[in-house]
C-alpha cells in the first residue's frame, strides 16, 4: 500500500540508519542525521530499527494514506496534528502534515511497514550528493507515490493517538539553547588559541546542510601552516578549513578529509547537532572519552527497557 | 611534537580515537609504496578478524580509519570505560598476525579522457603555471603513472599519487559550484577524477569517457586502492561517440 506526497516541503528524503562498508569506495554513511530518533520512531510504530522512515527538514510535507497505519515522529519542535513521540493510527484517506518547524529544523517520521523503496549498498538512504539510493537518489516531490512494506504485528494506540509516549529528551531533540558536549580532537594542539573553542559562542551560517552545520565566530588559528595528508572524518567530527570558523560534520559528510580536527561532538549529542539551524548560537563543552561511552551505554539499557515496555503493551 | 609527522619508520603504527565512535591508525609519514602496502595489509587484517562492534573502515593516505558501534561492544560484556583500550588491544593484536599473501595483482588501467578545450576549462591556467604549453602538459600528464591511493570526497572519487612536480597548481580561490561528472583536476600537488556532479575547486584539464561509480556495481567504485592508472588522450569525436 501507498502513501501519497502532496507536498514535499522544503527537503523531505527517505532514510534508514545510515549505510556501512561502502566508505573504501568513497561513499558516505549517510542515514538519518539523528538516527537514534529515527530508531525511536520505529519502535513506536513496531517496526524493526532498520525500516526507512522519511527526514523532514523546515517542514511543509503533506501525506495522504491509502491504508491503515501507525506512525510516529520525533526530532524538531514542528507544527503537527500527533504529538511527537507517540504512535498515531491514520486511516485510509486520512491526511499528515508537517508545518513549519519552530525550534530545530529536522524530525524523522516513522510509518508501519517502512518505506518500501530498493535497499543500494545495504542501504535505503538517499545519498543527495552521488544521487542514489531512496526514491531514484533524489529528494521526495509533489506527487510522488511511496510504497510501504507489510504492516508489522504490532498494534498498540488503539486509540487515534497513543496514550503512552517515548521519553522526551528522545522524541523532542531541538534546543533553544544547543550546547554541543565534545572530546578533544588529534589537532587541537595545532591552534594556538584552542581554548577559545570553549569560550566562545559560535553562530551557523545558511549555507550548512546534511554535509555539516557551517559555524562562524571567533577565529581559530593555527599555530603554523602543516600540510595534513586526508585521513578518515565521522559524523560529529569538528574540522577547521584555513579561514578558521569550524564546521561540525553530519551524516553526509565526506569519508575522509585534510583539515585539522579540533574535536569531535559526542554519539549522545549528534541529535542536537541535528537541528541546528542558520542563526541558532552553539557552545561546546568537553567530556571525557569514557563518559561519552558511559552515557551511551545508559541510552542503550533505557532503550531497551522501552522496547521491553512497548511489548508488554503491544 | 606530532607523531603523524615525525613517526619512525620501523614504529608500530598509532592508534588515535576519531570521536567516541571510531579510530584511526597511523602507519607514519605518506610513501607511496609503503603507506599502500601498509593500509591495505591492515584493512585485510581488520577485516579478517572479525572484531565484534566494527562496522565500517576508510582508508586514508597513510591511515586507516575504523568505524564501531560502542553499545556492541558494551553488549559483549566490555565495562563502558575500557571500550576504546579493548579495541585498540584487539586491533594492535590482530596487526601482528600474518596472513597469506595477498595474492591479487596490482591492476594497470588505462582511462580514455578527452582534453579539447571545451572540457579542459583551467588547462591554460596549468599551463602558465607550468610554464608549459598546454599541449605539452597534457603530454606530460598522460605520459605519467599514477597510483589511487585512497578514494574519497565524493562516492568514487580517486584520490591520484604521482602527478608530476612541475603540474601541481594552487587550487583556484572561488570554488566552481559545479564541476562535470568525469572531469579530471589538479588541486595543489593531488590529482583526480570528479565521478558525479559536484561542487569543486580544483583545476579542470579534461575528462574521462569512463563511469567512475555506479552503485549497481561491487564495488560501487570502478578504481581502487592500489590501482595503477595511466590516462589515453582521445579526440572530442571519439569521446561523444564512446558516451553516447
Amino acid at each position: 500500500m501507498n502513501v501519497t506526497i502532496f507536498r514535499a516541503g522544503f527537503s523531505s528524503t527517505i532514510q534508514d540508519l545510515g549505510r556501512f562498508g561502502s566508505r573504501q569506495s568513497g561513499v558516505s554513511v549517510g542515514g538519518a542525521l539523528d538516527p537514534h530518533a529515527l530508531r525511536v520512531a520505529n519502535l513506536l510504530v513496531g517496526n524493526d530499527d532498520f525500516a526507512a522512515g522519511i527526514e523532514i527538514t523546515f517542514g511543509g510535507l503533506q501525506m495522504g494514506f491509502s491504508d491503515e497505519r501507525l506512525v510516529a515522529w520525533c526530532g524538531g519542535e514542528f507544527e503537527v496534528d500527533i504529538p511527537a513521540g507517540h504512535a498515531a493510527r491514520m486511516r485510509a484517506g486520512d491526511h499528515l502534515t508537517f508545518g513549519k518547524s519552530k525550534v530545530g529544523c529536522r524530525s524523522w517520521l516513522a510509518i508501519a511497514g517502512g518505506v518500501d523503496v530498493p535497499p543500494v549498498l545495504g542501504s535505503r538512504s538517499t545519498d543527495l550528493r552521488a544521487k542514489f539510493g531512496g526514491l531514484d537518489g533524489r529528494a521526495l516531490r509533489d506527487g510522488d507515490e511511496l510504497a510501504l512494506g507489510p504492516r508489522p504485528a504490532f498494534g498498540a494506540a488503539t486509540q487515534k493517538v497513543s496514550s503512552w509516549s517515548a521519553p522526551h529528551d528522545w522524541s523532542n531533540t531541538a534546543r533553544a539553547v544547543p550546547i554541543l558536549r565534545v572530546i578533544r580532537g588529534t589537532d587541537w594542539d595545532l591552534f594556538s588559541n584552542a581554548e577559545t573553542f570553549w569560550r566562545e559562542e559560535f553562530a551557523v551560517t545558511p549555507d550548512s546542510n546534511r554535509m555539516g552545520a557551517r559555524l562562524e565566530g571567533a577565529e581559530l588559528k593555527r599555530k603554523e601552516d602543516v600540510d595534513l595528508v586526508s585521513e578518515a572524518v565521522a559524523p560529529g567530527t569538528i574540522q577547521v578549513p584555513p579561514n578558521g570558523q569550524p564546521i561540525v560534520l553530519l551524516g553526509d559528510c565526506q569519508t575522509i578529509g585534510g583539515y585539522p580536527k579540533i574535536a569531535h561532538v559526542i554519539t549522545i549529542d549528534l541529535p542536537i547537532a541535528a537541528q541546528l539551524r542558520a542563526g541558532d548560537r552553539v557552545r561546546f563543552r568537553e567530556i571525557e572519552l569514557i563518559d561519552a561511552h558511559r552515557l551511551l551505554a545508559e541510552r542503550e539499557r533505557d532503550f531497551a527497557c522501552f522496547r521491553t515496555g512497548l511489548s508488554l503493551r503491544a | 611534537m606530532r607523531p603523524r609527522r615525525k613517526a619512525n619508520r620501523f614504529a608500530p603504527p598509532q592508534i588515535k580515537p576519531l570521536g567516541d565512535s571510531a579510530l584511526v591508525v597511523r602507519f607514519g609519514e605518506f610513501e607511496e609504496d609503503k603507506s599502500l602496502d601498509e593500509v591495505s595489509g591492515a584493512m585485510r587484517k581488520i577485516e579478517h578478524a572479525g572484531i565484534p562492534g566494527i562496522v565500517d573502515l576508510a582508508p586514508g593516505y597513510a591511515t586507516l580509519g575504523i568505524f564501531f558501534d560502542p553499545t556492541k561492544i558494551i553488549d559483549t560484556g566490555v565495562e563502558p570505560q575500557f571500550v576504546n583500550a579493548w579495541l585498540e588491544e584487539k586491533i594492535a593484536e590482530s596487526l601482528t598476525r600474518r596472513l597469506p599473501r595477498d595474492k591479487r595483482k596490482v591492476r594497470s588501467i588505462e582511462i580514455p579522457a578527452c582534453f579539447d578545450h571545451i572540457f579542459a576549462v583551467d588547462l591554460a591556467e596549468v599551463a602558465t603555471h607550468s610554464g608549459m604549453p598546454a599541449d605539452e602538459v597534457v603530454d606530460l600528464y598522460c605520459a605519467t603513472e599514477f597510483r589511487v591511493v585512497c578514494l574519497g570526497f565524493t562516492a568514487g572519487f580517486p584520490y591520484l599519487a604521482g602527478l608530476p612536480e612541475k603540474l601541481a597548481t594552487p587550487r583556484r580561490a572561488n570554488p566552481r559550484k559545479e564541476i562535470a561528472a568525469g572531469s579530471i583536476a589538479i588541486g595543489g600537488k593531488q590529482t583526480g577524477i570528479y565521478p558525479s556532479i559536484s561542487p569543486g575547486g580544483w583545476n579542470i584539464i579534461g575528462r574521462a569517457a569512463l563511469r567512475l561509480f555506479d552503485p549497481a556495481n561491487d564495488p560501487p567504485a570502478f578504481l581502487q586502492a592500489g590501482d595503477c592508472v595511466r590516462f589515453s588522450p582521445i579526440t572530442r569525436e571519439q569521446f561523444e561517440r564512446s558516451t553516447s
